[in-house]
């Protein structure tokens, strides 16, 4: 265990981290994962990398805990997450930094867009182990994909950063 | 193709498009990285748009690796709880009689068949090697827990022609009552040997031999008796 923790932990926790978007819940969030995973060891068949596991566990348990809370609470911290960005262009364009720009965008995606925007980038996973974690087609994962990156660059067109594209 | 990037933006999004973010991870299977390469040579519109998935694909990591990593909380955490959970019962392997059939089931039939002969020749072989060993050494002794036949030779059966108590059949009158014949049985020393079959007693006289004068005069004797009606030698 200490091994598979040591070896997925900081991914795990990142993953969680962009979909809680609280360090605490987060923390909250690898203990509990890594706990089920101790408990349901027999029942891993084998048939996906254990991180495509591991990361199908911390959505679910992601969600989970978003459900938990209030919904206001969780319609007001969306709408802070979206109107920091929104506030931001004027900075960022100010800045000429695509990069950040782009990193404050990102942010600013809907869960649903962000969470296939990270799996497919940063935790590398291909269309069929994305499809497999998230519980969608694999097509709905390609399309999913193409209209995060496409809301992507509208937000960053909001700031003033043209990529030329779309 | 490259005219057609941009309006297929605005309808639907083109399959190059959408596996563009996979090639740039790599995570594509060899024929769509193989379609997406020849794509992007194709069109300039796909490959812009490439470069602008590789940026996102850089910042998507850059923003991720800022976000740090757990506290040592959570480990502790984690460990606290597997160390409060009951023992794990070690996984239970099957009963050997599923293993077994488990095994068989994996054989493809002409497998299992070609093992079945395999195992009827080697039982058969088997039976040979036996046969001949058991051939060779029929004067071998054994001995089991009852008999031992290094020991001194003993007769295994009653030796018939040891010299053995007479016996007579012996039909009683049909208004016999039991007291007389246990009285005769007493005063002969005799004993029923075998049932009334057809009215018939075999009845042995003494526990030892007698000659022929002797059981000729037994015999008589018997026959005079009021309660028999017939009596013949049984020897």
């Amino acid at each position: 265990m200490q091994v598979l923790y040591g070896r997925h932990h900081v991914r795990v926790f990142r993953f969680g981290l962009r979909l809680v978007r609280d360090e605490q819940v987060a923390e909250d969030l690898i203990s509990e994962v890594f706990l089920d995973v101790w408990r349901q060891a027999g029942k891993f068949e084998g048939r996906s990398a254990v991180s495509t596991w591991l990361l199908a566990i911390t959505r679910f348990k992601a969600l989970s805990a978003l459900r938990r809370r209030k919904d206001a609470e969780l319609d007001d911290e969306a709408a802070n997450a979206i109107e920091d960005t929104s506030d931001d262009p004027e900075v960022v364009a100010q800045k000429k930094d695509t990069s950040e720009a782009l990193r404050k965008c990102l942010t600013a995606l809907s869960p649903e867009h962000g969470e296939i925007v990270d799996l497919v980038y940063y935790h590398e996973k291909s269309v069929e182990e994305v499809a497999e974690i998230v519980g969608i087609p694999e097509n709905t994962v390609k399309t999913r994909l193409f209209y995060a990156r496409k809301k992507l660059a509208g937000l960053l067109k909001a700031a003033g950063v043209e990529r030329g594209w779309p | 193709m490259m005219a057609t990037s941009k309006k297929v933006l605005e309808q639907e999004p083109s399959d190059m498009e959408m596996l563009l973010p996979w090639h740039a991870t790599g995570t594509l299977n060899a024929r769509d990285t193989r379609r997406v390469d020849e794509a992007l040579l194709r069109d300039a519109e796909l490959a812009k748009q490439y470069a602008v998935i590789r940026e996102e694909y850089a910042e998507t990591i850059h923003l991720n690796e800022e976000l740090g990593a757990p506290s040592l909380r959570a480990m502790q955490k984690l460990f606290a709880a597997i160390d409060a959970e009951p023992a794990q019962a070690p996984a239970r392997s099957p009963a050997i009689s599923a293993r077994i059939a488990g095994f068989f089931a994996k054989l493809s039939p002409r497998t299992l068949a070609f093992s079945a002969g395999l195992g009827a020749l080697a039982l058969l072989l088997q039976a040979g090697v036996i046969g001949v060993v058991l051939l060779k050494n029929q004067n071998v002794q054994y001995e089991t827990a009852s008999l031992s036949t290094n020991e001194p030779s003993q007769p295994l059966t009653r030796d018939l022609a040891a010299p053995m108590p007479p016996r007579a059949l012996v039909r009683f009158a049909p208004d016999t009552r039991i007291s007389d014949i246990a009285a005769l049985l007493d005063r002969y020393q005799a004993s029923v040997i075998d049932g009334a079959r057809g009215g018939l007693f075999r009845l042995q006289f003494g526990n030892r031999a007698m000659d022929r004068d002797e059981f000729a005069g037994l015999m008589r004797k018997l026959q005079s008796e009021k309660i028999v009606n017939l009596a013949v030698d049984a020897q």
